[in-house]
C-alpha cells in the first residue's frame, strides 16, 4: 500500500529534486529503524557537526522520538557538555567558515526535505579527487566548497573520462586508495547518516504516519453513517 | 428547568430574527432536487475557509513577521509547539484544498449555466471571492519565507514593474523597499491574516444572499420557481434542510478522509503543496534552480510565460483571469446546462478544459522551446474558448429543454458498473511465490483495459455531439 | 414529495449516531487546537532545572534567579532573622502553611530545608507583582509591628521572613516554595526535588 502510494507520488511529481543530471543512486532509509537513526545521530555528531549545525532539532527530542534514555543520548552521542535541552548547535562560528569554506556551511536540520535522501546518499559518495582548493570534487554538486570529511572511510575516489558528443564527461568513479571501511559498510556508514538526516527533517512523520490511520478510520466510519441518514431522508424525494 | 430555557429562548426570539434567518435559509429554502455531485463544492469551499481561519489564527500566535525570524518561527511552529505540525499542514494542505474546490465549483458554474440570467451578480461576487482568494495565496506564501517564498513573490511582485510609466513605483511602493524585504514581510502579513480575509468573507456573505435571492441552478438548467404548488413551493423544489444538509455532510466525510490522506500520508504532496526548495531559508542573493509558482497558479504563469513580451505577457495573464468576469456577456445562448446544449459548445468546453490542465501542467516545467510552444497552443485554446464564444454560441441549435427536472443515475447506482469494469480490466492469475506457495493475485487485463478504453472513447465522443 | 411511511424512529437514531460522531470528531480535534497553547519545547528548555551556587551568599544576603521566567529569591538568613520567626504567629493568615503550596520538604515553621536557606518564588500570591525585600526592622514607612519581611508595592501584602502572608491583607496564602534539592551543600538545583525527576 505504502509503496504502491509512493508509486504514485513519484508518477505524478514532475517536480522533482535537482539532480544535476547525474543519476540518483536509491538511499534506502527506514525512518522506524531506531538503531540506524541512533549510529546516524553518532556519526553526524563525529562528521558534520564540526561545521553544520541542526539547530532545529533538541537532544530531548531525539532521545524522546527514538525511546533512549536521555543520559545514553548525552553521553553516547552529543558532543562533551551539550544539555539535553540543547539545539545542535555548531562549535564553528559563522565568520571563520565564510573565510576558510568561501560560504558558511549550511544548518542541515531541512537538508533532507529540501534535497531529498537519495540526492544527499549520491552526494556523500560521490567526491573525487581533483585539483580544486579541497582536494575533492563532487559529481551531483559541481565545485561544492565541502571537502570530502569521509576519505579516511571511504578512502579516495578518481575520475575515468569518457568522450560523449565530442565532450569529456566522468564515466564513473574508481576507487584509488581503499578507505578503512569496506565498500559495505561504507554504504551502511552513509545509508545511517542520511537517514538521521531524514528524521531530523521532519521528527513527526513516524508519529503522523502512524496516527493517521485511526484518523481515517473514524472518517471512514462518519462517511457510513452519513450515508446511511442520507438514504433514508432522501426516501421522501424519490 | 426546561421552562426557563424556553423563556430565555423566545426572549432572543422577540429581539432578533433567528427563526426568520433559519427558515428562509435552511429549513424553507427550496433547492432543486436534482443536485449531483458537482454541487458539493459549494459547502465544501465554506468548510475549508472556516479550517483557514481557525488554523490561521493558531498559526499566528506562534509566527513571527520578521524577516529574521519567520522562516525559524514555522519550523519552531513544526516542532517545537505541540500539535503545531498538524495546525500547520492543515493550513497548507487547506490552502491547496480551497483552489481545488473552487476550481470544480467554478466548473460547475460554466457546465450548468450557472452564471447566466438571472444570476449573473452570483457570478462576479464569486470572481472577486477567487481574485481574493489569489491574493490571500500569494500573500501567505510569502510567509514561510523560504527560498520559494522568496523568488516566487520577487517574480510576480516584477510583473507590476511591467506597466508603463508607473510600473517602478508602483512596485517598489508594493514592497516598500528595493528588494523583497522586512518591510514587505511585514505588509503581506497583515494582508493575508487581516485585511483580505475581511473582504474575502464581507464577499461571501453578498454572494449568499444573491443565490438566496434567485435560488440555485440545477444540471438541467430549468427554473424550478416556474412550477410551484398551492403553497407557492416549487414542485421540483426540496427543503435545503433536512435534505441537502444530510447530503452534504456525505461530501464533508469524503473530502475530509481525502483531506486527512494527504495531511498525515502526504502534505508536501511530492513538492506540488510544499515546495522542496521552500525548505531553504530565503537567500536575496540566490535564486533557486527552477522557480514555479504553486500548482493553483501555474495555468496563468504559463500564460505569461507563452508571451514574449514582458508587459504583453503580464496583460496576457490578466486578461486570462479578468475574461472570466465577462462570461455572462460573453455566452449568448439562451440555454443553461451543457446537457441541452448543441456539440459545438460542447467541444469548446472540452478544448477550454483540456488548455487549462495543460497550461497548469506546462507551468511547472522549465521553460524549454517545447514548452512554450506548447504553452502558445493551449493559451490561444484558453482565450479562443471566451473571446469567440459570442460567435459559435449565436449559431448554437439546442436540444429540446423538458419542462421539469429530469432524474439521472445517483453516484451509487454506478457502484456496481465500476465492479464490473474492475473485473473487466483485471484478471486472476496463480502466481508462484519465491517460497513455493501459489496465491491468486490480481493483475491487469491488456484487452480488458483495451475495450474500456475504447468504449469510454467512444462515450466521449457521443457525449460531445 | 413523498411523506408517507416514514420511519421516524430510524432518521432519529441516526442522526443521534451522527451527531455524536461528529461531536467526538470535533472533541478530538479540539484537543490538538487547544493544547498548542500549552507551553513549547523551547518554552520547557527555558523552564529547566537551575543549577545555582550558594558559597558566596553571605549571611542576610539575597540572591535573585530566574527559573521560568519568574524570580525566585534565594535568601541567607542569620540566625537572629530566624528568632524573630518564632514569635510571628499570631499576626500571620496560615502560620503552618497548610494553605499554601510549598514541596514536603520546606513544610515545616521556617519553610525551608536548610533553615538559613529560604527560597521562594518572588511573586505575591495575590495578583502576582514582586514584592520587595524589607529587612530592617520597624521603619517608618511600614509601622512599628514591622519585624522584617517582603512588602508588597502593588496591593500592601506583607509577608516575612519565611515568606508568610500577616492576616488582614489581600494575598490568600504564603508565598509559593518551589521544589529544589542540594547537589552538594553549597550548590543546589531548583525547579526539581528529586533525582529521578530530571526527565
Amino acid at each position: 500500500m505504502k509503496k504502491n502510494l509512493s508509486i504514485i507520488l513519484l508518477l505524478l511529481s514532475f517536480n522533482v529534486f535537482a539532480s544535476g543530471g547525474v543519476e540518483l543512486q536509491d538511499a534506502d532509509v527506514d525512518v522506524s529503524d531506531s538503531g540506524s537513526i541512533q549510529r546516524g545521530a553518532k556519526h553526524y555528531v563525529d562528521y558534520c557537526l564540526g561545521c553544520h549545525s541542526a539547530k532545529h532539532i533538541r537532544y530531548k527530542r531525539i532521545a524522546m522520538d527514538l525511546g533512549v534514555e536521555e543520559n545514553k543520548i548525552l553521553d553516547n552521542i552529543a558532543p562533551v557538555g551539550a544539555g539535553i535541552y540543547d539545539q545542535m548547535n555548531t562549535a564553528m562560528n559563522g565568520h571563520d567558515s565564510s573565510k576558510w569554506f568561501g560560504t558558511q556551511p549550511p544548518d542541515l536540520s531541512l537538508i533532507a526535505r529540501s534535497r531529498g535522501a537519495d540526492w544527499l546518499y549520491t552526494y556523500l559518495k560521490s567526491f573525487y579527487k581533483d585539483d580544486a582548493p579541497t582536494g575533492t570534487n563532487n559529481l551531483v554538486f559541481e565545485d561544492v566548497g565541502m571537502p570530502n570529511v569521509l576519505w579516511k572511510l571511504q578512502g579516495i575516489q578518481a575520475p575515468v573520462y569518457e568522450t560523449v558528443d565530442g565532450r569529456e564527461v566522468i564515466g564513473k568513479l574508481v576507487m584509488e586508495k581503499a578507505g578503512t571501511l569496506s565498500e559495505k559498510e561504507f554504504d551502511k556508514f552513509v545509508t545511517d547518516l542520511v537517514n538521521f538526516l531524514v528524521y531530523i527533517g521532519e521528527p513527526v512523520q513516524l508519529e503522523r504516519q502512524s496516527m493517521g490511520k485511526y484518523v481515517l478510520f473514524f472518517l471512514f466510519m462518519f462517511i457510513v453513517i452519513a450515508y446511511l441518514l442520507k438514504r433514508e431522508y432522501w426516501k421522501d424525494v424519490h | 428547568m426546561k421552562a426557563r430555557m424556553t423563556s430565555c429562548g423566545n426572549w432572543v426570539l422577540e429581539r432578533f430574527p433567528m427563526s426568520k434567518l433559519w427558515n428562509e435559509h435552511m429549513a424553507q429554502y427550496y433547492a432543486p432536487k436534482n443536485f449531483n455531485f458537482w454541487y458539493f463544492f459549494g459547502s465544501l469551499a465554506l468548510l475549508v475557509l472556516v479550517n483557514q481561519l481557525v488554523t490561521g489564527i493558531l498559526l499566528t500566535m506562534n509566527y513571527k513577521p520578521d524577516a529574521k525570524l519567520a522562516f525559524d518561527s514555522v519550523e519552531y511552529i513544526m516542532r517545537d509547539v505541540p500539535w503545531g505540525w498538524l495546525v500547520r499542514y492543515m493550513h497548507s494542505t487547506g490552502a491547496s484544498a480551497f483552489f481545488l474546490v473552487v476550481y470544480l465549483h467554478m466548473f460547475r458554474g460554466i457546465m450548468y449555466g450557472s452564471f447566466k440570467q438571472p444570476r449573473e451578480l452570483i457570478w462576479i461576487f464569486g470572481m472577486l471571492i477567487f481574485f481574493c482568494l489569489m491574493a490571500e495565496a500569494f500573500t501567505g506564501y510569502l510567509l514561510p519565507w523560504g527560498q520559494m517564498s522568496y523568488w516566487g513573490a520577487q517574480v510576480i511582485i516584477s510583473l507590476f514593474s511591467a506597466i508603463p510609466i508607473i510600473g517602478d513605483d508602483l512596485s517598489l511602493w508594493i514592497r516598500g523597499d528595493y528588494v523583497i524585504a522586512d518591510a514587505t514581510l511585514n505588509r503581506f502579513f497583515a494582508f493575508h491574516v487581516i485585511a483580505i480575509p475581511l473582504v474575502l468573507l464581507l464577499l461571501i456573505f453578498l454572494h449568499i444572499v444573491a443565490l438566496h435571492e434567485v435560488g440555485s441552478n440545477n444540471p438541467d438548467g430549468i427554473e424550478i420557481k416556474k412550477h410551484k404548488d398551492a403553497n407557492g413551493i416549487p414542485l421540483d423544489g426540496i427543503a435545503f434542510h433536512p435534505y441537502y444538509t444530510v447530503k452534504d455532510l456525505v461530501g464533508v466525510g469524503v473530502f475530509l478522509f481525502c483531506f486527512a490522506s494527504v495531511i498525515f500520508y502526504a502534505p508536501d504532496m511530492g513538492g506540488y503543496f510544499l515546495e522542496h526548495a521552500n525548505f531553504i531559508p530565503a537567500d536575496p542573493l540566490k535564486t533557486p534552480e527552477h522557480i514555479a509558482p504553486v500548482w493553483y497558479f501555474t495555468p496563468f504563469y504559463a500564460i505569461l510565460r507563452a508571451v514574449p513580451d514582458k508587459f504583453a505577457g503580464v496583460i496576457a495573464m490578466g486578461a486570462s483571469v479578468c475574461v472570466l468576469f465577462l462570461l455572462p456577456w460573453l455566452d449568448r445562448s439562451p440555454i443553461k446546462s451543457v446537457r441541452y446544449r448543441s456539440g459545438i459548445y460542447k467541444k469548446a468546453l472540452f478544448l477550454f478544459v483540456v488548455s487549462f490542465v495543460a497550461l497548469g501542467y506546462l507551468g511547472t516545467q522549465s521553460a524549454t522551446e517545447g514548452v512554450t510552444t506548447a504553452s502558445r497552443i493551449f493559451s490561444v485554446i484558453y482565450f479562443g474558448f471566451f473571446l469567440l464564444m459570442p460567435i459559435y454560441t449565436s449559431w448554437e441549435k439546442g436540444k429540446p429543454i423538458p419542462e421539469r427536472l429530469t432524474e439521472q443515475g445517483s453516484l451509487e447506482e454506478c457502484i456496481p458498473k465500476i465492479v464490473d469494469t474492475f473485473n473487466e480490466v483485471t484478471v486472476k492469475k496463480p502466481i508462484k511465490a519465491a517460497d513455493g506457495t501459489t496465491a491468486v493475485k490480481l493483475r491487469p487485463n491488456p484487452s480488458g483495459i483495451a475495450s474500456v478504453l475504447i468504449r469510454f472513447l467512444k462515450r466521449l465522443k457521443a457525449s460531445l455531439d | 414529495m413523498n411523506n408517507e411511511g416514514v420511519d421516524t424512529s430510524k432518521r432519529q437514531f441516526l442522526t443521534s449516531a451522527l451527531t455524536v460522531v461528529g461531536a467526538v470528531g470535533t472533541g478530538y480535534l479540539a484537543v490538538p487546537f487547544l493544547s498548542q497553547m500549552q507551553p513549547s519545547s523551547k518554552a520547557m528548555a527555558a523552564g529547566a532545572p537551575v543549577d545555582v551556587d550558594i558559597s558566596r551568599l553571605e549571611s542576610g544576603q539575597l540572591l535573585r534567579v530566574a527559573w521560568r521566567g519568574k524570580p525566585v529569591w534565594i535568601l541567607n538568613r542569620p540566625p537572629e532573622m530566624l528568632k524573630i520567626l518564632e514569635d510571628m504567629d499570631p499576626f500571620l493568615a496560615d502560620p503552618s502553611s497548610n494553605e499554601s503550596i510549598q514541596p514536603e520538604t520546606s513544610k515545616n515553621a521556617v519553610r525551608s530545608i536548610e533553615p538559613e536557606i529560604f527560597i521562594a518564588i518572588g511573586l505575591c500570591t495575590h495578583l502576582g507583582c514582586s514584592p520587595t525585600f524589607r529587612p530592617e526592622i520597624a521603619p517608618p514607612d511600614l509601622g512599628d509591628d514591622w519585624q522584617g519581611g517582603f512588602f508588597c508595592p502593588c496591593h500592601g501584602s506583607k509577608f516575612d521572613l519565611a515568606g508568610r502572608v500577616y492576616s488582614g491583607f489581600p494575598a490568600p496564602t504564603n508565598l509559593e516554595i518551589p521544589p529544589y534539592r542540594y547537589v552538594t551543600e553549597t550548590q543546589i538545583i531548583i525547579g526539581e526535588d528529586t533525582v529521578e525527576d530530571s526527565a
